[in-house]
């Protein structure tokens, strides 16, 4: 059966920034999760929002390209202070 | 509790650098060098994430080091060196960006939105883990090009808390906003991304349908419903 979306939806929404950084209170935090548990679009919704987070902060960093790198070294007049790469 | 956790943060050493920057300040070029080896990656990471052009990347990270040498007796310890070098890295990054547009948004503005983003309109349940996504290259070219398509007020934020993995009140100073702000902007860029990654998704599912993927879709009304309350 489809769950018909209400107050708590919008509720969910506004406490969610608060929830992903892990600062909601326990009882607000058990409130949403019971939300959750009933509403299939919310839980979509949360569980794609951290998996979006999670997968931009675990991506390597941008490795700076070699050339790059001589290049920064030599502006700054530090090639005989730097690791050869 | 289910905040989202990764070893970003941790990867981030806190070390104390005053001996470094003392060191460089007195002119000790070894010194100097350490400190740009140290944090050239960082800062190239946020210039390719901020500008869309490897070149304009390559200056920002070229105008940032050679700033922080100027007035690296400017620096007092008043916050960390980290968060100053961000600074001005995040000053030359968006200078650039402006240079090459019309006058937009300014990042101590409040951020003026329609409130669309903050509609999530596509309820794709896409099954993939960062293990298999960061794997996969062509995931990685559509994270990147999500990020470059944000709003730069939002993207900074962004870059700094979720890429760079800086507190939300080191990104509140660097970016010289209060906590709010960063909160609600990083909020606003984290429900466009995902927006992003979904539609990508959908379409992927699409494109594999008969192939049985992992990806679930159903349409949903309940964007109108987030839409009316979070209007900020």
């Amino acid at each position: 059966m489809k769950h018909e979306h209400n107050d708590l939806c919008a509720q969910l929404q506004a406490q969610l920034p608060d929830y992903l950084d892990g600062e909601t209170r326990a009882e607000v935090c058990r409130a949403i999760e019971a939300h959750l548990a009933e509403c299939e679009d919310c839980r979509i919704v949360v569980d794609t929002l951290k998996k979006t987070i999670t997968l931009y902060r675990a991506a390597p960093r941008d490795a700076v390209p070699r050339d790059v790198h001589a290049r920064l070294v030599r502006v700054l007049n530090l090639d005989e202070f730097t690791s050869s790469r | 509790m289910s905040s989202v956790t990764t070893g970003r943060d941790a990867r981030i050493p806190r070390n104390d650098d005053s001996d470094l920057v003392r060191a460089a300040q007195r002119g000790d070029p070894r010194a100097f060098a350490q400190l740009v080896e140290k944090y050239e990656a960082r800062v190239y990471t946020l210039a390719r994430k901020m500008m869309r052009d490897p070149q304009d990347a390559e200056d920002v990270l070229q105008e940032t080091f050679l700033s922080v040498f100027r007035h690296l007796n400017d620096f007092h310890g008043d916050s960390s060196f980290s968060t100053w070098l961000y600074r001005i890295a995040t000053n030359a990054a968006l200078m650039k960006l402006r240079a090459r547009k019309p006058p937009s948004l300014s990042l101590d503005e409040p951020f003026e939105s329609d409130g669309d983003e903050m509609m999530p309109r596509e309820i794709v349940d896409w099954g993939i883990t960062p293990e298999e996504a960061l794997l996969n290259s062509e995931v990685r070219a559509q994270m990147d090009a999500a990020v470059a398509a944000l709003p730069e007020s939002l993207r900074a934020v962004f870059v700094l808390r979720d890429i760079e993995g800086l507190s939300v009140q080191e990104t509140a100073d660097v970016l010289g906003i209060s906590v709010p702000n960063v909160k609600t902007r990083l909020h606003r860029a984290r429900l466009m991304l995902r927006e992003s990654l979904s539609v990508y998704f959908k379409g992927r599912r699409t494109s594999d349908e008969g192939r049985k993927t992992k990806i679930g879709h159903r349409s949903s009304v309940i964007g109108q419903r987030f839409h009316s309350e979070t209007r900020t």
